[in-house]
């Protein structure tokens, strides 16, 4: 009770309003900064593809010269429009299976690695870490041999695939699981339930917390992903929304009208999903960057 | 129970006991981790002592790595790496952790917006942002960087032409990015000290100074170690943020170069998978030998032994 009637006195006194000030008006500053890039992209959007090659993402608050043009035209249903359509469908379907895939195989194995002791726990817990130690780039180039070999090139799967054992979301539910109390699985043990039985029923919905966060940074990194998708993805029908922006970046600059209405209508899912979500990001780091 | 075989049953027995379930469970690691780690690792590295032709490849010894010695182009792409990662790692950990520590005091009012807003460029593609940024850095007088050394008295840059303003460049894009990220990382870390030890830093008179020092920053330390590793990693292995910089993977006297850039100029644009793989191979024994320095340094492993 002392405590807190001393910590209301000093949130009172004239010093920690400065201080307040002065903190509040840093994130303030900051946030603005950071908010610019895509604030003067969401403007250009608004105008010509030809302005932004000639000026620049200049900031222009004049409403009169502002259209929809680029917008209608990205939903006018002509060629365009279908094929950039197509690259936002693949780019859901990608992201929709390998986060859902990722999230249920990253689970169970983290649960293999954290409710058991067995003989090669750590052995396997070390060659998780070492699949992080190595960047994927390394691996590229005879992934995308073997991917040809395994006729998954130019499709999903080959996209997909390579990734849904992926170490740090195994490492993150580790971290969350071994938080979780042992007892509750001898406790389940007892009233009869099967180890995969408590795995589902008993263990998983404690983790949704987990599979939230994990399930927007996977989300994140598919939807985004550029790389490995324009090794194995060869045919425009099959492009995500990234790579099919890419190829709009001409010299020419004939396209930057679906480019830059493209780009801005891209980030909205994404967006759209981290409001909804934003907590679990920040609980999800928590898990797996705290006790490192 | 009754209509099954008792085969059967012992079968399932063994697949439901405590001591192979941990084994069904991991299987999929296992698998993925043959299939698409050791496999292409070890493919890499015999592929780095080949000569990779279309129909047959040739054993060349270490041909490609007394190649790579003398390549002063990869020269260039290391030197790039390596800066871009060393100025990452000056400026994307201090600066966040402060972050950090201020936006976890309890002067900072509406902190769920500023949280939001600086974690936001993580959800832009590379594509989208880098398009972004070399808009913003072009060289006319009337791009934003421009706009801001000229408002100072500096003029105008063709900053994507030169060296230092390049790598400025890739630096300011990189802060951009992560600059969130990391502070909610260190915002995590945070959350997670025990704050009696604040009560009794302040028992015993301690100043916010040495609070920070001997109760935040020795707790930090597992966050910071992570940051860090993810770091080095990420500065090394940069590659898409230069490409989206220079609008494809060249840039004037290749001051945008890294060595994934190399090693895709090589192996995929001119098809010389031996050498590209000799490249790949230089990377992973850099950032291994970064790492693994840095862990033991700050005795990662044997934390982890216990």
């Amino acid at each position: 009770m002392e405590k807190q009637k001393k910590l209301r006195s000093v949130s009172d006194t004239p010093k920690h309003k400065i201080g307040e000030i002065f903190a509040t008006g840093f994130f303030a500053i900051l946030s603005a900064i950071i908010v610019f890039p895509v604030f003067a992209g969401l403007l250009a959007s608004f105008r010509p593809g030809t302005q932004l090659i000639r000026r620049g993402l200049a900031i222009d608050l004049d409403i009169s010269t502002m259209t929809l043009d680029n917008y209608t035209y990205l939903f006018s249903g002509n060629a365009d429009s279908q094929k950039y359509f197509m690259w936002y469908k693949n780019s859901l379907i990608i992201t929709l299976a390998s986060v859902v895939l990722t999230l249920f195989v990253c689970y169970f194995v983290a649960y293999g690695l954290s409710m058991y002791n067995f003989r090669l726990k750590n052995f396997l817990f070390f060659l998780v870490i070492a699949t992080m130690m190595v960047p994927f780039e390394i691996l590229m180039l005879p992934l995308y041999k073997e991917i040809i070999k395994l006729k998954l090139i130019d499709t999903y799967a080959g996209v997909i695939v390579t990734g849904i054992c992926s170490a740090s979301t195994i490492f993150f539910f580790r971290q969350y699981l071994s938080g979780l109390p042992k007892e509750l699985l001898d406790a389940a043990r007892i009233d009869g339930a099967t180890e995969y039985g408590i795995s589902v029923r008993i263990i998983l919905p404690l983790a949704k917390p987990a599979f939230a966060s994990m399930g927007i940074l996977c989300a994140m990194g598919s939807w985004n992903a550029i790389l490995w998708p324009l090794l194995v993805l060869k045919g425009a029908n099959k492009f995500t929304l990234p790579i099919g922006l890419n190829t709009l970046l001409t010299p020419y600059g004939n396209n930057y009208d679906v480019l830059i209405a493209g780009s801005m209508f891209g980030i909205l899912p994404i967006f759209i999903i981290f409001l909804i979500f934003q907590r679990y990001i920040i609980e999800g780091m928590t898990t797996g960057a705290v006790k490192g | 129970m009754k209509g099954k075989s008792g085969k059967s049953l012992t079968a399932k027995n063994f697949l439901y006991s405590q001591k192979v379930a941990p084994y069904v469970f991991v299987l999929p690691f296992i698998i993925s981790f043959a299939l698409f780690w050791i496999y292409p690792l070890i493919t890499a590295i015999t592929m780095s002592f080949q000569d990779i032709g279309a129909i047959s490849s040739e054993w060349v010894g270490i041909k490609n790595y007394t190649k790579l010695l003398k390549d002063n182009v990869f020269h260039i792409a290391i030197k790039n790496s390596a800066v871009y990662m060393f100025w990452t790692l000056v400026l994307l950990i201090p600066f966040p952790m402060l972050f950090a520590v201020l936006m976890d005091s309890n002067l900072v009012k509406a902190k769920g917006v500023w949280k939001a807003i600086l974690y936001m460029p993580a959800l832009t593609s590379v594509v989208i942002s880098g398009t972004l940024f070399r808009l913003m850095f072009t060289e006319y007088p009337t791009g934003q960087m421009n706009l801001i050394t000229q408002a100072l008295g500096l003029g105008t840059f063709k900053w994507l032409k030169m060296g230092w303003s390049g790598m400025a460049a890739l630096l300011v894009v990189a802060c951009w990015r992560w600059t969130g990220v990391n502070m909610l990382y260190f915002l995590s870390g945070l959350k997670a000290i025990d704050t009696s030890l604040y009560e009794a830093a302040e028992i015993d008179g301690a100043t916010g100074w040495q609070k920070f020092r001997y109760v935040t920053l020795p707790l930090l330390k597992p966050t910071t170690i992570y940051v860090l590793t993810i770091s080095i990693y990420a500065g090394l292995a940069m590659f898409l943020e230069s490409y989206m910089l220079w609008g494809g993977n060249n840039s004037p006297n290749n001051i945008g170069l890294t060595i994934v850039g190399y090693l895709y100029k090589r192996g995929i644009e001119k098809n010389d998978m031996g050498y590209a793989c000799a490249v790949g191979v230089v990377l992973l024994v850099i950032a291994l030998a970064i790492n693994i320095v840095q862990l033991i340094l700050n005795g990662t492993f044997k934390n982890e032994e216990e």
